[in-house]
């Protein structure tokens, strides 16, 4: 079928074909046999996923499902949950729709309207929010749908409801960013506002959850008889989303109507501007560039140092960095107020908080090993610098590790105030997470720009898995030291088998 | 007798096809040489051995008389690179990236600070030596990356394609400062597709095609090996297409 260019449909083909070819370069990296490979892979862990899901909804479904307070408390809680992930992922996905510069150059010459192709790239976003999400609902729906009936299959209409008005919301706050602080910060604060709202409503429940001594699970809140006995009447329209996640079809066709009936409001009222800021974004590069006092002292220093320096001051000047420190440090509110409401009243609080600062230690140290090891800006430079490659990379490796250790540092100092021996536990396996996650980013080193950074886990996944599995066995092994178990030594053993096959499946070095 | 500057003997490279087939090269200290070839002639590939940034699968590199194989920190002591790509930290200034050259190279910091300002002087880049680079343009980050390859007073400068994309007062002042650099005694290689540059500046020409020096010398001594009295662009053309490597 032949489409008038230009026209809507015309746009949603080209970037339809555009979001195939990435999605298929990145799986398949250049080959093309890899694709079925995923197809297989992929098919056998949703049937699976479909088998958890039956054997964890039949209980409930045998003890008869009524949309009473308490369950509508949990469905709308657990709702909230996932629609402020969704919220934060649309909200990154708005800022690439301003800020991708690949073929807007091109596209904002043409004699086109911008606001047919804002309007089809906003729809996608919506659409890829939905498809997403309905991927990760999916087993469960379909198993209710099976077991109760097929008005579960409204919970679709809920999704695209709740994706619509997610990407809505996105737009209406990028704008408002753009008008605020201008299109040189908008992206980075969109960042930061997406990482605080995707972490924030979790840790912020889970705080609530340990101040009210209620335990530190995320669900916890919801099944709060304080919170239930509180909470509206079920014919509230409070509920609406909730009845309508349960089965209630007119309900989600109304959730759904609402969502997409706003998100098409919003485009329709940002869609103008769209080519101005979106020229104002791209053309970041004319605009000069920020004046620094200078710290170009010149003073004497080894190679190591200039290296150890310089990395330390791009780190200090990197967006990523302060928005995942932002991110760690959100992380380990919940666990510093547990600490907190426990002090004094022994030392069960820690098998929480250990696992916890030292997986963060794990991926702070990995993502920083990441920006230093690989991503070398400029590494002709470097390379062809008088020094044996050994201290660079030594140099790097320190520079890191120093990081992580001054931010781990005052927390130490505070556990060890309450308990010596959970602070030295912390420590050493903090320090062990760290060195492994700096250490597997060392083998699978790659020559690459700081700003590939988003896509460093799409090109290695081997490192991304080891990074993982590694952060976690320590983990473990640092909570089961902290509980006195003599099974710790399990966890660090396969932490160091994991480490083992990372170093054997890691390419050769380059020169 | 001194060393030259610059020798290759039997420089071999292959990747998935061999790209540098058995390349002997001699070039005198403080020569201005320019290495000319079609896309994919392999110029860049042996400026990236010599430069210490590729192992060579056969040959040796010689750089003032030090083996740059055996020896690559000496070499690289004396030795600058610039590529076609600036590469600069977007968020370091000029006058920090310069620091950090400098500390790599171990300039002393008295005289580091004094050539770094004379340097940014020089180039143009004094009002922007306090912003970040990340908003430079294209020519500006030249700029800064040949500051660079010059903070640590090198005597060998390999240059990659360095004019390209460059606005015509830009590459002036690249071409003035080479230029400079030569009449006080370094020696500098430069790759261009940019015939008239090499045909004004350089003193000798090499001529790569398919991977191999098809032909080098003067000037005149390329015209007299094609018999007429022509440009370096026909003198380019008819050797590359005689190699059966049409640009």
């Amino acid at each position: 079928m032949t489409l008038a260019a230009g026209t809507l449909p015309w746009f949603a083909r080209h970037e339809l074909l555009l979001a195939w070819r990435d999605f298929a370069a990145m799986l398949t990296r250049g080959r093309k046999g890899r694709l079925w490979g995923f197809a297989i892979g992929g098919l056998l862990v949703y049937a699976l996923l479909h088998l958890i899901a039956w054997y964890t909804i039949r209980p409930w479904q045998l003890g008869g499902m009524v949309a009473d307070k308490q369950t509508l408390v949990l469905v709308s809680g657990m709702g909230l949950l996932f629609w402020a992930v969704t919220l934060s992922q649309a909200l990154e996905s708005v800022t690439r729709v301003y800020y991708a510069r690949a073929d807007l150059d091109l596209i904002l010459s043409s004699p086109t309207s911008p606001q047919r192709i804002f309007a089809v790239r906003a729809a996608a976003v919506a659409i890829t929010t939905w498809v997403l999400g309905a991927l990760l609902i999916s087993p469960l729906v379909t198993v209710l749908a099976i077991i109760a009936g097929p008005a579960w299959l409204g919970a679709y209409l809920v999704l695209a409801g709740l994706a619509a008005l997610s990407v809505a919301i996105a737009l209406a706050v990028t704008l408002l960013l753009f008008r605020l602080v201008g299109p040189r910060q908008t992206r980075f604060i969109a960042q930061i506002i997406a990482a605080i709202i995707g972490a924030g409503f979790i840790i912020g429940i889970q705080a609530v959850a340990i101040l009210s001594h209620e335990g530190f699970s995320r669900l916890s809140v919801f099944q709060s008889e304080d919170v239930i006995a509180a909470a509206p009447e079920p014919s509230s329209l409070v509920w609406l989303p909730a009845h309508a996640a349960m089965g209630d079809f007119p309900a989600a066709t109304l959730v759904a109507a609402t969502g997409l009936a706003i998100l098409a409001g919003v485009i329709a009222l940002t869609a103008p501007s769209y080519g101005r800021l979106a020229t104002a974004a791209t053309g970041l590069s004319h605009i000069r560039g920020q004046r620094r006092r200078s710290r170009a002292a010149f003073r004497p220093t080894t190679q190591h140092q200039a290296l150890r320096r310089k990395e330390w001051r791009l780190l200090q000047r990197d967006p990523w960095l302060l928005s995942q420190t932002l991110m760690q440090i959100l992380y380990l509110v919940p666990p510093a107020l547990l600490i907190w409401v426990n002090y004094g009243a022994g030392s069960g609080a820690f098998i929480v908080v250990v696992p916890v600062l030292v997986m963060a230690c794990g991926q702070l140290a990995g993502g920083l090993a990441w920006l230093a090891i690989s991503g070398e800006d400029a590494h002709d430079l470097v390379a062809t610098a008088p020094l044996p490659r050994g201290t660079v990379l030594r140099a790097k490796v320190e520079a890191v590790l120093v990081i992580i250790a001054i931010v781990l540092a005052p927390i130490l100092v505070f556990i060890g105030l309450a308990d010596l021996r959970m602070a030295l536990v912390t420590g050493l396996c903090a320090g062990l997470s760290a060195a492994a996650a700096t250490a597997i980013q060392l083998w699978f080193r790659v020559t690459a720009r700081r700003s590939m950074f988003r896509r460093r886990q799409v090109a290695s996944r081997a490192a991304t898995l080891s990074e993982a599995f590694s952060s976690i066995m320590w983990a473990g092994t640092g909570a089961l030291l902290a509980a006195g178990s003599s099974v710790a030594l399990l966890p660090a053993l396969i932490a160091l088998a994991v480490l083992g096959v990372a170093r054997l499946v890691a390419p050769k070095s380059p020169i | 007798m001194s060393s030259p500057a610059l020798a290759l003997r039997g420089l071999t490279k292959a990747f998935d096809r061999p790209v540098v087939e058995n390349i002997d090269l001699t070039i005198a200290r403080g020569e201005f040489y320019a290495l000319l070839g079609p896309n994919g002639a392999g110029k860049t590939t042996i400026l990236r051995m010599v430069a210490g940034l590729l192992k060579p699968d056969a040959g040796a590199i010689s750089i003032f008389g030090i083996d740059a194989l055996a020896d690559p920190v000496a070499a690289k002591q004396v030795t600058a690179w610039v590529s076609d790509e600036p590469m600069v930290y977007d968020r370091l200034t000029p006058l920090e990236y310069l620091d950090f050259v400098a500390g790599l190279w171990q300039v002393e910091p008295r005289r580091a600070a004094a050539v770094a300002n004379e340097l940014i002087d020089w180039l143009g880049l004094r009002p922007h030596a306090n912003e970040l680079c990340g908003g430079f343009s294209k020519g500006m980050l030249q700029k800064v990356a040949l500051a660079g390859a010059l903070v640590h007073d090198p005597q060998l400068i390999i240059l990659d394609e360095p004019l390209t994309g460059l606005d015509a007062g830009s590459a002036r002042q690249v071409k003035d400062v080479l230029l400079d650099k030569v009449r006080s005694g370094v020696t500098v290689i430069m790759t261009t597709h940019i015939l008239e540059v090499a045909e004004r500046m350089a003193q000798r020409i090499g001529v790569i095609a398919g991977g191999r020096l098809v032909a080098e010398g003067t000037l005149a001594e390329l015209r007299q090996r094609i018999g007429r009295e022509t440009t370096l662009e026909e003198i380019f053309l008819d050797l590359v297409s005689q190699q059966g490597a049409a640009p």
